[in-house]
């Protein structure tokens, strides 16, 4: 019974994955079943199970963490965010495999609508003075000298709207993000490190990828 | 005595044996001392003056017996002294010119006797006794270097044994002569110590000095310094060569506070005033206009009130004359130490400019950190405390650095990175690049193993810091603030520094400088390190940008930047990749990087990057265009790498040369560029030239020669210059129609360099005869003939390279002459390019192959030119010059005449014949035999002695030189009593071995002069012992008719002397 409950099973994700990687791009479709597979596992250990629900922001961000170095809890939960497309607090099936081809193998235009996304932090479509200085604050050592210990950060605010903010309204617009980046490519990750590094993205797909062909 | 006569004294020749003593005023003054001492001996010292030497003192003398009073017994011509020794032996013995005395005492009359010959006397005795104290007490109290016992042995004689009166006098005699050696030394002290000469390296510290006195207020004691040329020639002189002939070292312009400026000539004589030289010109007036000083200073207190009474008021003891207790032959060591102190105070001083730059931002903030100060405190130390001093400071601020140098020691990049973050930003805390350059100590051996086809950027370029006092720019703060926040910031923070700094003109000098002088070198080499690919790229964008910079890049060098660089050229990132390569590819620009590089496998993983796909793959993507990209940076870097020799070969070790040639395919000429640029580099090495020969790379060099880039055009011209030297080269250059788009080439007088790789190129491409009658067919000539005005020198050379190739062909040398070439080309004769003369001194001569040419030249006087550049001091001029002489000789009318109007000029030419060079001494036989046909002339060259200098020669190996010699000879035989002459200097027998040379033009001429020594019945001998005639038998049966014929007519005078012999023997 249980084998056939497995077979059922295998069945039914092998034909997700073949309408998944349909509507999503860079994975083919062993690639997406990996991927599902993978999801089922994390879901498998996820303590509070809901059917239907998917990954909850603990899980996933110990994906992040433990998978692909990140550290910074603010961005964490703006990757987090930026993956969970309904906002519904839950990381379904689809959108797993919808944040991971961007989040591995997005082209430079989906990458920037995906960082650009992680940094306005309040989704009003412009990444401002605050929310910059929020997300740079901890990015210089403090100066016990320095009577304000933050005229460091704001200045890099200041340098980073002086390079990026093109139309001059103190605040980053996705077009004015958008024409920095593609200036500058370097400026991607202007407000903190979101995307996996070239290394790490290796590491992950030779694990999920390789491992589960195999099976 | 003995120290005195061996150190100080001038002698002629260098150490023991019988030299002379020189008639200098310090030999002489150091005689006179000596007869001041002997003179009044016996008066004064009786006792010692009766001490019986151990050996006399024997020298030829002038003296007569009749210059001796009594006391003397004389019989014959010797003469002998009443006073005996003990053993009877007079103290003093003449036999006609030869002296010999025995005592101080009689030594003392000679001298009294001797009066105005006083001198001649004692230098002629002391000539051959060099050490007289050894004669006077015996060999054991020989002059010895080091630590003398003798002293102390002879006083523990004496006290052993208190009666031996012996000793006792021998003692005080040691120490009187002892007593004498010193007043000796002291004597030439004085003397040397006057005439201490000045050297640069004591100008150079003096005008330091001084410049430190320029300043702006009250205190100063003058307005400025200048040197007139702030150029320095490797031995420290500002003037130029012909100057420094007259020991002059450099020309200043001091403004005094209170009178005009002083124009000042420092010399090695001393220091005066000149005509008022501002700058070396034609009509510079190096006019001595006042008197000699010792130094600046002396000259300043003399002209300057203000000077002498202030620095007499400060009390500055600077500049006392160098130490007295140096001696003569210690001078040069000296100079050398003293070399190294001004290079030593020259950084320091910098250093303290540094220092202040960084303190002054720093001066708004809470120091409580000592500021360092440059160091007056020298007043009243002389130079060597001032050195001191110096060291010392340098150590202060060598301690500032030991925090943050980033090779201080091997820490993980992790750590390191982790060590950026935690540094505390003070605006002290930059290292100066310029002090960290020791630890990567160039080793001096390779350095000079290291050869460069362009010219080297000059090694020793002097930094140049922001100057203090000048308002910074207010980039500079910009700068320091971005760089304070790539030291602490985090990776972001980082990034956006990095980004931000790009925003500056990094193409800007003051950007350059001010990342530098902040300290923002060492943190962007030290975030090469770390494993941030996006720190990593950001910062290389930085560096490619400002290492165009020299001082940058040595600065970057030194850090250590280069081998972080080279592991980078292995990252996955190609990116990365290229933007290392591209780095290097700008800092490699100097030798010692370029072999840093090699040193830490940077060749090989450069000619690794080379490795893409051919670029005419139908459709390439993304990744290999990448690829290409890579390949083409490296490229870049190997063509800066491939200016070193051993990186040349490092290349073609790691497989360079087929993957240079497979990117020569590339239809790109931002590939093109580089890659044709290292191949022509390395083209000065045969392995390459070689290779471009047979890896099929004439055929696309010569395809790019059509290219529309100039750049391009001139590096594939450049490539074909060096590479065809080669024959094969030359022909493929001809069947892949490389020709033709050279001579268009020639059109682009615009663009110089582009201009001189094409005329190289056709220059060497005209070596081959079937390559000259394409270019008549192009009409190369008529154009080359019109670029022989108006040229620069490296244009010119190539040029009339190319003129001299083509008029080996008779038909050419009437096409120059046609389109006005030959003025042209008479007129270069009197340039000084070494490499120019020879070549237009072959195309004149080549010219003048046609009487209508020469006819040109004679009344250009070109004649007189040529031969007057025998005396240029470059022998392959020389050789280049007699060679063109002899068809002038040849062609002109009135040859003889001509040559006989040049006043000592055929003095001139067979002096040449003492020249080493092979190449000269053929040339001028060849001339020589050309000069003999006119025979007045050879009268005249009989007289000068031609004929054993040439038979001096006759034992050479060189087939060249043989041919040449035994036409001279030939010729030099149809004078009066030459031929024996020839005979007599064992010119034959050498010649009878020049028959069996395998070279057969050696044979035609040697057999002429053969024949014409056989006219001599003594040479006929000497040639038959030799075996000649079995030899010449063979030449009879030549094709050659001139060879038969005087093969034939030699061994008929031979044979007609046999039988002579024999009737006279038997008949």
């Amino acid at each position: 019974k249980m084998s056939e409950m497995s077979a059922m099973n295998r069945k039914n994700i092998q034909k997700l994955a073949e309408s998944l990687s349909r509507q999503v791009k860079h994975f083919d479709r062993n690639e997406t079943e990996s991927l599902i597979t993978l999801f089922n596992t994390l879901l498998g250990e996820q303590s509070d199970r809901r059917a239907g629900s998917g990954l909850d922001r603990g899980r996933f961000r110990n994906v992040l963490h433990n998978t692909f170095g990140m550290t910074d809890d603010m961005i964490m939960d703006r990757v987090f965010r930026a993956f969970d497309k309904d906002n519904d607090s839950y990381i379904s099936i689809k959108e797993w495999v919808e944040g991971l081809s961007v989040f591995l193998r997005g082209t430079l235009d989906e990458k920037i609508k995906y960082c650009f996304d992680v940094y306005d932090l309040n989704g009003d479509g412009y990444i401002s003075r605050e929310e910059m200085f929020h997300m740079l604050k901890n990015s210089l050592i403090k100066q016990p000298t320095e009577e304000d210990p933050d005229e460091g950060i704001k200045d890099l605010v200041e340098i980073t709207l002086k390079k990026m903010d093109h139309d001059h309204d103190s605040r980053l617009s996705y077009t004015d993000f958008e024409k920095a980046v593609r200036d500058e490519n370097l400026l991607l990750e202007a407000f903190g490190m979101c995307l996996p590094d070239t290394k790490s993205i290796l590491a992950f797909e030779q694990q999920v990828f390789h491992n589960t062909t195999e099976t | 005595m003995g120290i005195a006569l061996t150190r100080a004294a001038q002698w002629t020749t260098a150490c023991s044996g019988t030299g002379k003593l020189e008639i200098t005023p310090l030999n002489e003054s150091l005689l006179k001392e000596i007869i001041r001492f002997v003179e009044p001996f016996q008066a004064r010292h009786p006792e010692e003056a009766a001490l019986v030497f151990k050996e006399p003192l024997e020298w030829v003398t002038t003296l007569q017996a009749s210059d001796f009073k009594t006391d003397y017994d004389i019989s014959g011509s010797t003469m002998k002294s009443q006073e005996t020794d003990l053993d009877g032996n007079p103290l003093l013995h003449l036999h006609a010119s030869s002296i010999r005395v025995r005592s101080f005492g009689q030594l003392s009359k000679v001298v009294q006797f001797a009066r105005d010959k006083q001198l001649k006397e004692v230098r002629a005795c002391l000539e051959v006794n060099r050490d007289p104290i050894a004669n006077i007490l015996g060999p054991s109290f020989a002059t010895v270097e080091g630590e003398d016992t003798s002293v102390l042995r002879l006083l523990e004689k004496v006290k052993e044994d208190k009666k031996d009166s012996e000793s006792e006098v021998k003692m005080k005699m040691l120490i009187l002569l002892q007593q004498l050696d010193m007043q000796l030394l002291n004597t030439s002290l004085k003397q040397i110590s006057q005439e201490v000469r000045l050297a640069p390296a004591a100008v150079k510290n003096e005008v330091e000095l001084l410049k430190r006195f320029c300043g702006e207020g009250e205190k100063r004691l003058l307005k400025s310094v200048e040197y007139t040329s702030d150029y320095e020639f490797s031995n420290g002189c500002h003037t130029l060569p012909k100057r420094q002939v007259h020991g002059e070292i450099c020309y200043l312009i001091i403004k005094p506070c209170d009178t005009d400026a002083l124009y000042i000539t420092c010399s090695t004589a001393g220091v005066f005033l000149n005509g008022g030289i501002k700058k070396e010109g034609e009509d510079t007036d190096y006019e001595r206009k006042s008197d000699m000083y010792k130094n600046l200073v002396m000259l300043l207190k003399d002209k300057s009130p203000h000077f002498a009474e202030n620095i007499d008021n400060q009390d500055f003891a600077i500049y006392e004359e160098p130490s007295s207790t140096k001696k003569n032959q210690h001078v040069e060591s000296v100079d050398a130490e003293e070399q190294g102190q001004t290079q030593r105070s020259y950084e320091h001083q910098e250093k303290n400019v540094h220092e202040k730059t960084r303190q002054q931002p720093a001066q708004n903030k809470p120091s409580s950190k000592k500021k360092l100060e440059p160091s007056l405190k020298w007043k009243n130390l002389g130079l060597t405390s001032l050195h001191e001093d110096r060291i010392d400071n340098g150590k202060k601020s060598g301690m500032y650095e030991k925090n943050i140098s980033p090779e201080a020691s091997p820490i993980s990049p992790e750590t390191k990175k982790r060590a950026n973050l935690s540094l505390s930003v003070s605006s002290r805390q930059h290292s100066s690049p310029k002090t960290s350059k020791t630890p990567g100590g160039r080793p001096g051996t390779e350095e000079f193993s290291e050869s460069s086809t362009e010219s080297e950027e000059d090694e020793e370029q002097p930094d140049r810091r922001q100057e203090t006092n000048t308002d910074l720019p207010s980039e500079y703060w910009q700068i320091q603030k971005l760089v304070k926040y790539l030291k602490g910031g985090n990776q972001t923070a980082t990034v956006i520094a990095l980004c931000s700094m790009r925003d500056f003109n990094l193409t800007q000098e003051t950007c350059q400088l001010a990342i530098r002088d902040v300290g923002g070198l060492e943190v962007l080499i030290n975030l090469l390190d770390t494993e941030e690919i996006r720190c990593n790229i950001g910062s290389l964008k930085i560096l490619k940008e400002i290492s165009r910079n020299s001082q940058i890049r040595r600065a970057i060098a030194n850090l250590g930047g280069l081998q972080t660089m080279v592991k980078i050229l292995d990252s996955p990132d190609k990116d990365l990749r290229c933007l290392a390569a591209e780095t290097i590819a700008n800092v490699a620009r100097f030798r010692r990087a370029r072999r840093t590089v090699r040193q830490h496998g940077g060749i090989k993983r450069l000619v690794g990057l080379l490795d893409c796909v051919p670029e005419k793959a139908a459709v390439l993507t993304p990744e290999q265009e990448k690829d290409i990209e890579v390949a083409r940076c490296g490229a870049l870097a190997l063509w800066s790498c491939s200016k070193s020799t051993r990186n040349k070969e490092a290349i073609r070790r790691a497989g360079g040369i087929p993957l240079l040639a497979r990117l020569l395919k590339s239809p790109h000429e931002s590939m093109l560029i580089p890659v044709v640029g290292t191949l022509q580099e390395c083209a000065s090495e045969q392995s390459y030239r070689t290779a471009i020969q047979t890896e099929k790379m004439i055929e696309d060099l010569v395809k790019n020669l059509n290219s529309e880039n100039q750049e391009l055009q001139m590096h594939c011209a450049s490539a074909i210059f060096k590479c065809a030297e080669d024959k094969k080269t030359r022909d493929l250059v001809r069947q892949y129609d490389g020709l033709q788009p050279l001579v268009s080439l020639l059109k682009m007088s615009d663009n110089k360099p582009l201009l001189a790789a094409a005329t190289g190129a056709i220059w060497k491409c005209s070596i081959s005869v079937e390559n000259v009658t394409k270019l008549q067919e192009y009409k190369a000539l008529e154009i080359l003939v019109g670029l022989l005005t108006g040229q620069p020198e490296e244009v010119l050379v190539n040029v009339v390279g190319a003129l001299g190739e083509c008029a080996q062909e008779p038909a050419n040398r009437a096409v120059i002459r046609k389109c006005g070439g030959i003025q042209p080309l008479v007129n270069l004769l009197t340039g000084t390019n070494q490499a120019l003369l020879v070549n237009v001194t072959k195309a004149v001569g080549a010219c003048a192959a046609e009487p209508e040419n020469m006819a040109i030249i004679d009344r250009l006087d070109g004649v007189r030119l040529l031969w007057s550049l025998l005396k240029n001091p470059n022998p392959d001029v020389q050789a280049s010059a007699a060679w063109a002489i002899c068809p002038c000789i040849e062609n002109a009318k009135d040859a003889g005449e001509m040559v006989r109007s040049f006043v000592g000029g055929l003095e001139l030419i067979i002096n040449l014949l003492k020249s080493t060079n092979k190449e000269v001494l053929a040339s001028v036989c060849a001339a020589i035999a050309k000069i003999a046909k006119d025979e007045e002339n050879l009268a005249v060259i009989t007289d000068h002695g031609v004929v054993p200098m040439l038979a001096k020669l006759t034992n050479t190996t060189s087939d060249n030189l043989r041919r040449h010699l035994a036409e001279a000879i030939a010729r030099c035989c149809m004078w009066g009593s030459n031929r024996v002459s020839f005979g007599e200097a064992g010119a034959v027998a050498p010649l009878v071995r020049y028959l069996k040379s395998k070279d057969t033009s050696v044979h035609q001429a040697t057999a002429q002069a053969l024949f014409q020594l056989s006219k001599e019945p003594n040479n006929c001998i000497t040639m038959h012992e030799n075996g000649v005639v079995k030899l010449l038998l063979d030449m009879v049966g030549s094709t050659d008719e001139v060879l038969q014929e005087a093969a034939a007519g030699c061994v008929a005078n031979i044979r007609r002397l046999a039988l002579a012999n024999e009737k006279a023997k038997y008949g």
